[in-house]
C-alpha cells in the first residue's frame, strides 16, 4: 500500500486528500484506510475534486469563452470591413446597440475590450493553463491527484463566478465594460467617462478579482503539487518539459497576479471612495472632478507588472505542449532538454523586469526606455534557442502528421513570425512610430493569441483520447488546422503594413481619416477572413463533442507511443489515475529511438550499461 | 508499502502551499507600498504624523503573536487548556487590534487626514484597510478552530491546522510590523 505523502499521524485532517478517493466505478484503490462513499452525479460531474474532470470543465468552460470571444471579434470586424454599412440582422439581434443595423461606437468599444479580456484572461490564462496543468500535472509525475482537491475545486467556481459576472454585464442597460482590457484610467476610473465606466466596469473589476482569486488557488496547488507529489524516482531532471512550462507559468501568475489585485483596490477605492490615486484634474462635461493628486501613469505600471508576466503566463504552457508533442511524433528525444528548462527559466525571470517597453510613450525618461529595450531584447535569446531546439528536435525525425504534430509545427511558424515583430516593437525609437498602431495587434495576435491558441490545439487532439477514452476525427482536424493556419496570416500579415502606415488601433471608423481610406478594402478582406477562421473553429467544436460521445473508442492506453506516466494509467482512469501502486520512473522522458527501440516508457527499468540521463 | 515514502515527507503540502500564498501576499503589499513611493516622488504630497494609538496597535498584535506561539506549544504538549485560553486570548487580542485600527483611522479623520483627501493619507487607509482584511480571514480560522476545539476531544492530529493558522498568524503581524515602520519613516 502506498501512501506518498501524508504523514499517517496527520492524515485525516487532510480532508478531499487523493489517497481518501475512489474512482468511478467504485473500486477503491491503495490506501490504508475504507471510506467507502459513493460519488453522485453531482460530486462527479459538478462539484468534483478529480483533477481529470475539473481539467476537463476548464476545457469547455474555456472553450464556451473562446467562442463567445471570437464571436465578439467577429461582429467588431464587421464594423472595419464594412464601416457604416447596415446590416439589419445586427439590430435585430443587438437592438439599441446597432441602431438601423450599424454597430454603435459604443458597442464597437464594449466589443473590443470584452473580446481582450475574454481572450486574454478566460480563455487563455485559464483555458490552457487551468485544463493542461489539472490534466498533466498529476497524471505526468506520478501522483493520485492535486496537493489540495478542495483548492482545486474552488479554483474552477471561482473562475466559473467570474465568468457568470463578466456575462451578466454585457446584459447591463448600459453594457459591459468599455475601456479597453487594460482598463486604464481615467476612463476606468471615473463612473460618467464612458457608457462602460459605470457599472460595466464594476462588474468587470469584481469578474477579475474573483479570477484573480481562481488563478492563485490553482497556482500555488500546482506548485506544491510539482514540487512534493512526485512519484519514487520523478527527480526534477526527469520531469516532462510540460511540467516544468507548467510549474514555472504557476510561479509567473502567483508573483504577478498580486500587482493587479492591488491596481484593481486602488482603482476600486477611486471609483467609490473618491480617493485619487489615479485621477487628477479631470473635467466631464463641463465641471472639474475633486479628484487631486493622482497619477494614471502609476496604474500603467502596476498594470502591466503584472500584464507583461501574463503574456508568459499564456505562452509558457504552450511551450510545455508543443515540447511534447513535436518530441513524441518525431519520434526523437527532446533536443537540448536542459536548454529547454534554463530558458523558460531565464524568459521567467525576465518576464519581471521588462514591463515599461509598454509604455515608452508615456513620457518615460529615455535613459530608464533604453534599460528596458536591452531587458526586452533579451528574450530574444532564451526564445531562439527554444525555437532552435524545436526545429532540431523535428530535424530528420521520423515524423508523424497527426493533427496534433501539424498544430505543434504550426505554432512554431507561427512563434517565429509574431516573435521577429517583438524585436521592432522592443525598440523604444521604432516604438514611438509603431506604438498603438496594427503593428502592435499584429505581433501580440500572432505570437501570443494564435501561437498560445496552437499549442492549445495540439494539447487538446493529443490528450484528448486520455481526457475521454475516445479519439477525434482526424480529417476534420487536417481541415481544421490548414484552415486555421493559413487564415489567421492572412488576418494578422496584412496588418503589419496598416501599422507601419501608421494605421491607429482601436479606432471605430477610418472614414474620416484620407490618409487611411487606401486600407478599406485590405479591411474587408481581413474580416472576411476572420470569419473563415471563426466558422472553422466551429468544425472544431463539432469534432470535439462529437468525438466525445461518439467517437473511435481507444482501445490502447497509449495511442500515441509516448513515454511519459499519464499512459501507463488504464484507458478509462478513476480517482486515483493509478488502480495499484504508483509507478516508479527510471529514466527521462524523451528516450524515443534510442539503441533500436522506437520508445521507451519512462517506466521501463535501465538495462545493463545504460544511464537515466538525457 | 511503495517506496515513495522515502522521496517525499520533507515538507507538509499544505505547510508548502501556505508558505507560497504567503509570498503571493507579499507581492501585493510590495505593489501597494512601491506605488506608495512612486507617487510620493511625484510631489503634492501632505505629510503627517501617524497617531500615537498605532503604536499601541503593534503592541497588540506582537503579543497576539506571542501568544499564538503560547497556543501551539501548548498544543503538542497535549495542554488542552491552556491552548484553548491562549488561543481565545490570541483571538481577542486581534479583535482588539482591528477596534485599535478603526480608532486610529477616526484619529486620522480628526487630525484632517481623509481617505479621500491627499493620497497621502488615502494610502494608509487603503493599505492599512487591505491588512485588516488579512487580519480578519485570520480571525475567522482561529474563531472556527477554537469552536472546534471546545465541542469535540481534543484531537492531536489536528497539529496542522494550529500550525498552519500560526504561520498565517505570525506572516500578517511581521507585515503590519513592516507596513508600520514603513510609515513611520515615509510620512514623518
Amino acid at each position: 500500500m502506498s501512501d506518498q505523502v501524508i504523514n499517517p499521524a496527520i492524515r485525516p485532517v487532510f480532508t478531499g486528500d487523493p489517497t481518501h478517493q475512489q474512482d468511478s466505478t467504485g473500486e477503491i484503490h491503495d490506501h490504508g484506510h475504507h471510506e467507502h462513499h459513493k460519488d453522485n452525479f453531482i460530486t462527479k460531474y459538478i462539484f468534483s475534486q478529480d483533477h481529470k474532470m475539473i481539467a476537463k470543465q476548464f476545457l469547455v468552460t474555456g472553450m464556451f469563452w473562446a467562442l463567445v470571444g471570437g464571436m465578439l471579434s467577429v461582429i467588431f470586424r464587421v464594423q472595419l470591413g464594412y464601416p457604416n454599412q447596415a446590416f439589419p440582422i445586427l439590430e435585430t439581434i443587438f437592438g439599441k446597440w446597432a441602431p438601423g443595423g450599424i454597430i454603435s461606437p459604443d458597442f464597437y468599444y464594449m466589443l473590443i475590450t470584452m473580446h481582450g479580456t475574454i481572450l486574454v484572461f478566460f480563455v487563455l490564462t485559464a483555458g490552457l493553463s487551468g485544463t493542461f496543468a489539472n490534466l498533466l500535472i498529476p497524471l505526468q509525475i506520478g501522483a493520485r491527484d492535486m496537493a489540495s482537491p478542495f483548492l482545486n475545486m474552488l479554483s474552477y467556481w471561482f473562475f466559473f463566478l467570474a465568468g457568470v459576472v463578466m456575462l451578466t454585464s454585457f446584459f447591463l442597460p448600459d453594457g459591459a465594460s468599455d475601456v479597453g482590457w487594460t482598463a486604464y484610467p481615467p476612463l476606468s476610473g471615473v463612473r460618467e467617462a464612458s457608457p462602460g465606466s459605470g457599472a460595466g466596469m464594476d462588474f468587470w473589476l469584481i469578474g477579475m478579482t474573483l479570477f484573480i482569486f481562481s488563478s492563485l488557488l490553482g497556482g500555488l496547488n500546482y506548485i506544491t503539487t510539482v514540487l512534493n507529489l512526485r512519484t519514487k524516482g520523478m527527480s526534477m531532471s526527469k520531469m516532462p518539459l510540460t511540467i516544468w512550462a507548467l510549474l514555472i507559468t504557476a510561479v509567473l501568475g502567483l508573483l504577478s497576479f498580486p500587482v493587479l489585485l492591488g491596481a484593481a483596490i486602488l482603482l476600486i477605492f477611486d471609483r467609490t471612495i473618491g480617493t485619487s490615486f489615479y485621477l487628477d484634474n479631470i473635467f466631464i462635461n463641463g465641471h472639474a472632478l475633486a479628484n487631486d493628486g493622482g497619477n494614471a501613469i502609476l496604474y500603467q505600471h502596476l498594470f502591466w507588472f503584472l500584464g507583461h508576466p501574463e503574456v508568459y503566463i499564456i505562452i509558457l504552457p504552450a511551450f510545455g505542449l508543443v515540447s511534447e508533442v513535436l518530441a513524441t511524433n518525431a519520434r526523437k528525444p527532446i533536443f537540448g532538454y536542459r536548454a529547454m528548462i534554463l530558458s523558460l527559466l531565464a524568459i521567467a525571470i525576465i518576464a519581471f523586469v521588462v514591463w515599461a517597453h509598454h509604455m515608452f510613450v508615456t513620457g518615460l525618461n529615455p535613459f530608464v526606455a533604453s534599460v528596458f529595450v536591452f531587458l526586452t531584447l533579451l528574450v530574444a535569446v532564451p526564445s531562439a534557442i527554444k525555437v532552435f531546439n524545436w526545429i532540431a528536435t523535428v530535424w530528420q525525425g521520423n515524423i508523424k502528421f497527426t493533427p496534433a504534430m501539424l498544430f505543434a509545427i504550426g505554432f512554431v511558424s507561427m512563434f517565429i513570425s509574431g516573435g521577429l515583430t517583438g524585436i521592432f516593437l522592443g525598440n523604444s525609437a521604432l516604438d514611438i512610430e509603431l506604438h498603438d498602431t496594427y503593428f502592435v495587434i499584429a505581433h501580440f495576435h500572432i505570437v501570443m493569441g494564435v501561437s498560445a491558441f496552437f499549442g492549445m490545439f495540439a494539447g487538446v487532439y493529443h490528450w484528448f483520447p486520455k481526457m475521454y477514452s475516445k479519439m477525434m476525427n482526424n480529417t476534420l482536424g487536417y481541415i481544421h488546422f490548414w484552415i486555421t493556419i493559413v487564415g489567421a496570416y492572412l488576418i494578422f500579415w496584412p496588418m503589419h503594413y496598416m501599422g507601419l502606415a501608421g494605421v491607429p488601433r482601436r479606432y471605430y471608423s477610418f472614414d474620416a481619416f484620407q490618409s487611411f481610406n487606401m486600407f478599406g478594402s485590405l479591411n474587408e478582406f481581413i474580416t472576411l477572413a476572420a470569419m473563415l477562421v471563426f466558422f472553422a473553429q466551429i468544425l472544431f467544436l463539432i469534432n470535439f463533442f462529437y468525438s466525445i460521445f461518439y467517437g473511435r473508442k481507444l482501445t490502447t492506453a497509449n495511442p500515441w507511443q509516448s513515454n511519459t506516466l499519464e499512459w501507463t494509467t488504464p484507458i478509462k482512469a478513476g480517482h486515483g489515475n493509478w488502480p495499484g501502486d504508483l509507478p516508479t520512473v527510471y529514466r527521462w522522458p524523451y528516450d524515443y529511438s534510442k539503441n533500436g527501440d522506437e520508445y521507451i516508457p519512462q517506466t521501463t527499468p535501465l538495462r545493463e550499461g545504460e544511464t537515466g540521463g538525457h | 508499502m511503495s517506496a515513495a515514502i522515502s522521496n517525499h515527507n520533507r515538507f507538509h503540502p499544505l505547510k508548502f502551499a501556505l508558505w507560497l500564498g504567503i509570498a503571493s501576499m507579499i507581492m501585493l503589499f510590495a505593489a501597494l507600498t512601491s506605488a506608495y513611493i512612486i507617487r510620493k516622488a511625484q510631489g503634492n504630497w501632505v505629510d503627517f504624523r501617524m497617531p500615537a494609538l498605532f503604536w499601541f496597535n503593534t503592541i497588540v498584535i506582537v503579543v497576539s503573536s506571542i501568544t499564538m506561539n503560547w497556543t501551539l506549544r501548548s498544543f503538542k504538549r497535549f495542554k488542552v487548556n491552556a491552548c484553548k485560553i491562549a488561543l481565545a486570548i490570541t483571538l481577542l487580542l486581534g479583535v482588539v487590534f482591528l477596534i485599535g485600527q478603526y480608532f486610529g483611522w477616526q484619529a486620522l479623520n480628526e487630525m484632517g487626514i481623509y481617505i479621500n483627501g491627499n493620497p497621502s493619507g488615502s494610502f494608509v487607509y487603503v493599505i492599512s484597510g487591505v491588512h485588516a482584511a488579512h487580519i480578519v480571514g485570520g480571525l475567522i480560522i482561529m474563531l472556527i478552530i477554537l469552536l472546534k476545539m471546545s465541542t469535540t476531544p481534543f484531537n492531536p492530529n489536528r497539529l496542522i491546522r494550529v500550525e498552519l493558522m500560526s504561520t498565517y498568524w505570525h506572516f500578517v503581524d511581521v507585515l503590519w510590523i513592516y507596513l508600520f515602520i514603513f510609515f513611520q519613516i515615509n510620512i514623518f
